[in-house]
């Protein structure tokens, strides 16, 4: 039991290797064909993402043993959860995993609190595993989701987004070692949704349990995701840091599905009279406020590459905010469209016509200067 | 009033659903989770007595309890004496007859109980029994008070079955529709009606009060 908890506690501080590489044929052609290799770091987030109907709740569900793979291999850790060529199957009961659902789908006959802790084994060693947490984990947990005081209401009497928090806690309760989150928040109001976000990273964080989060909405990915898969038409197509991928997609059918954007990570340095000032490395953006963000907090600056305007030489007074002095890297002809590779402190693209490319003779490079409004300028803070 | 039919078809009745809350809600959990392809045929089987009229039934059950089969002779050996016209045959016979009226209401409500809600309970480590006893039991008390109560009523009212395998032994196996079926056949209507009336009203009370029961929201709290 000793050798156990010793196991489990030198887990939580390395990274855990998730594996899956499964095949899944349904009937009408559709088929699932999963690929990840990815190391789960304690407390941080893999965000499946990509377009409904593309598969990412079918791997989610093989991870979690709800659903078998007509071929293939699942390990986590040192464990191996499926592997059909050797006839290896783990039931979800045994892979000490977390899920929650789109719906909270908590046990209607029960109150909250049996709710919580019924997967909570009597006697169990919740209390010493829980890392950096008191003597009573589960009441922690409630604590920390803001749900102690509901203990004995019905799961008729919540509403959705105390369901899903009570949701959230029972699956953390028994301690699992990877938490799995089939679009947690999809059914939630947009302010519900925004807090229980910020709420389920700081508990992960907390918990030191690496989570799994299937996905379609790209600003989710970007506000909690460490690492991204795409997974396109039952494809994973794409697995890397959620900035990377975001900002350079492998392929146009992956950026069409990201959202063709450049994503910036940023700190926030300032902000007045309704301009947020933030640092890409050593260059500042102004970003409208359009909420208030704190100065020095995490974020992701997005740009679409048809909102950047270039100039070659000064147009003189204009309401554009951000003037970047850029270097022409390269010229990619998209049709009638020109994709014209930037360097302005960081990789930065601008879509622009022919003729324009013509007229200001950009050639590889040139020097020109980016323009962009404040208000093409679009923040994602980082939780 | 006959008296000892009535306590005869009450305890017949008991006994018969007790047997049948052992065997029916295994074989209505089997009916509803299980994977076998030739699941049908036990599901068929267990719907017959609906269609099958039960002199037939109750033909089968003597032969297969009576003196010439395996079955038969191996109860005589061991209890000294045979199996058809004693109250046990009757339990038998009556177990098989109501067993639709069990099986079928637990397996409709084991079904209804939400497949997501297994999945959360095994993914929080609970096994496939332990999520039966602990989510499925509980959210399937309409169904199992709905099969019980039928169960009981359906074997209080059986008569071809009990006239087949029990024939008509007053004390044990005479149960109240046998002892009606006499008295008319003795021409004693007084009696007859008596009984009768009897049995219309208990089997009435005991329908009212299931149905207001599965009213009431407490049996199975909805969100």
């Amino acid at each position: 039991m000793a050798e156990t908890a010793a196991l489990t506690a030198g887990e939580r501080r390395s990274a855990l290797r998730l594996r899956v590489a499964t095949e899944r044929r349904f009937p009408g052609g559709l088929a699932v064909i999963a690929s990840l290799d990815v190391a789960l770091a304690p407390g941080s987030m893999l965000v499946l993402f990509g377009p409904s109907g593309a598969g990412k709740t079918t791997i989610l569900r093989q991870i979690a043993g709800l659903e078998r793979p007509d071929a293939g291999t699942i390990g986590f850790g040192a464990d191996v959860w499926c592997d059909t060529a050797r006839q290896l199957w783990q039931p979800p009961q045994f892979r000490r995993i977390g899920v929650v659902f789109q719906e909270p789908t908590l046990f209607p006959h029960l109150t909250v609190r049996d709710n919580i802790r019924y997967g909570v084994r009597s006697g169990s060693d919740r209390g010493r595993t829980g890392v950096g947490i008191g003597s009573d984990p589960v009441a922690e947990i409630e604590t920390m989701l803001g749900i102690g005081d509901l203990g004995h209401r019905y799961p008729r009497a919540l509403s959705g987004g105390e369901a899903q928090r009570v949701a959230l806690a029972r699956a953390l309760a028994p301690d699992p070692r990877l938490l799995l989150l089939d679009e947690p928040f999809a059914s939630l109001d947009a302010p519900t949704r925004l807090r229980l976000r910020r709420e389920v990273r700081a508990l992960l964080q907390t918990l030191g349990a690496p989570a799994i989060l299937v996905t379609h909405d790209r600003s989710e990915a970007l506000a909690i995701g460490d690492t991204v898969a795409v997974v396109i038409g039952g494809r994973v197509r794409q697995v890397g840091p959620v900035s990377d991928v975001f900002s350079r997609p492998a392929d146009a059918e992956i950026a069409a599905a990201l959202g063709i954007e450049a994503v910036l990570p940023a700190r926030v340095v300032g902000s007045s009279g309704g301009v947020i000032e933030v640092a890409v490395g050593d260059v500042i953006l102004h970003a409208a406020e359009r909420e208030p963000i704190a100065p020095g907090s995490s974020v992701y600056a997005c740009l679409r590459a048809e909102d950047v305007t270039l100039e070659t030489r000064s147009a003189g007074q204009v309401s554009t905010r951000n003037h970047l002095v850029a270097r022409v890297v390269s010229i990619a002809s998209e049709g009638p469209i020109e994709r014209v590779s930037l360097d302005c402190g960081f990789a930065l693209d601008a879509l622009i016509t022919r003729r324009s490319r013509e007229e200001l003779a950009l050639a590889p490079g040139a020097t020109v200067t980016a323009a962009i409004k404040a208000t093409s300028v679009h923040l994602v803070p980082r939780f | 009033m006959d008296w000892t039919a009535l306590w005869l078809s009450a305890r017949l009745a008991s006994a018969t659903t007790l047997v049948l809350i052992a065997i029916g809600v295994p074989l209505a959990y089997w009916v509803v989770f299980s994977r076998a392809r030739w699941k049908f045929l036990v599901e068929a089987v267990v719907a017959l007595p609906l269609v099958l009229p039960p002199t037939v039934l109750g033909f089968y059950v003597l032969i297969a309890i009576g003196p010439l089969s395996p079955i038969g002779r191996a109860y005589a050996r061991i209890a000294g004496h045979g199996l058809p016209f004693t109250f046990q045959g009757l339990l038998i016979a009556s177990v098989l007859y109501s067993m639709p009226f069990a099986v079928q209401p637990f397996a409709a409500e084991f079904a209804s109980v939400d497949r997501r809600l297994l999945e959360a309970s095994w993914s929080l480590g609970v096994s496939r029994l332990g999520t039966f006893r602990r989510v499925v039991i509980p959210l399937s008390v309409r169904g199992l008070v709905t099969g019980i109560v039928l169960s009981f009523a359906h074997t209080l009212g059986e008569f071809g079955v009990v006239l087949m395998v029990g024939g008509n032994l007053p004390g044990v196996t005479r149960t109240v529709s046998i002892s009606i079926y006499d008295s008319v056949q003795s021409l004693d209507y007084a009696a007859a009606s008596q009984t009768s009336l009897l049995l219309l009203i208990v089997s009435f009370v005991i329908l009212a009060c299931t149905y207001s029961l599965q009213r009431s929201v407490w049996l199975k709290p909805r969100h």
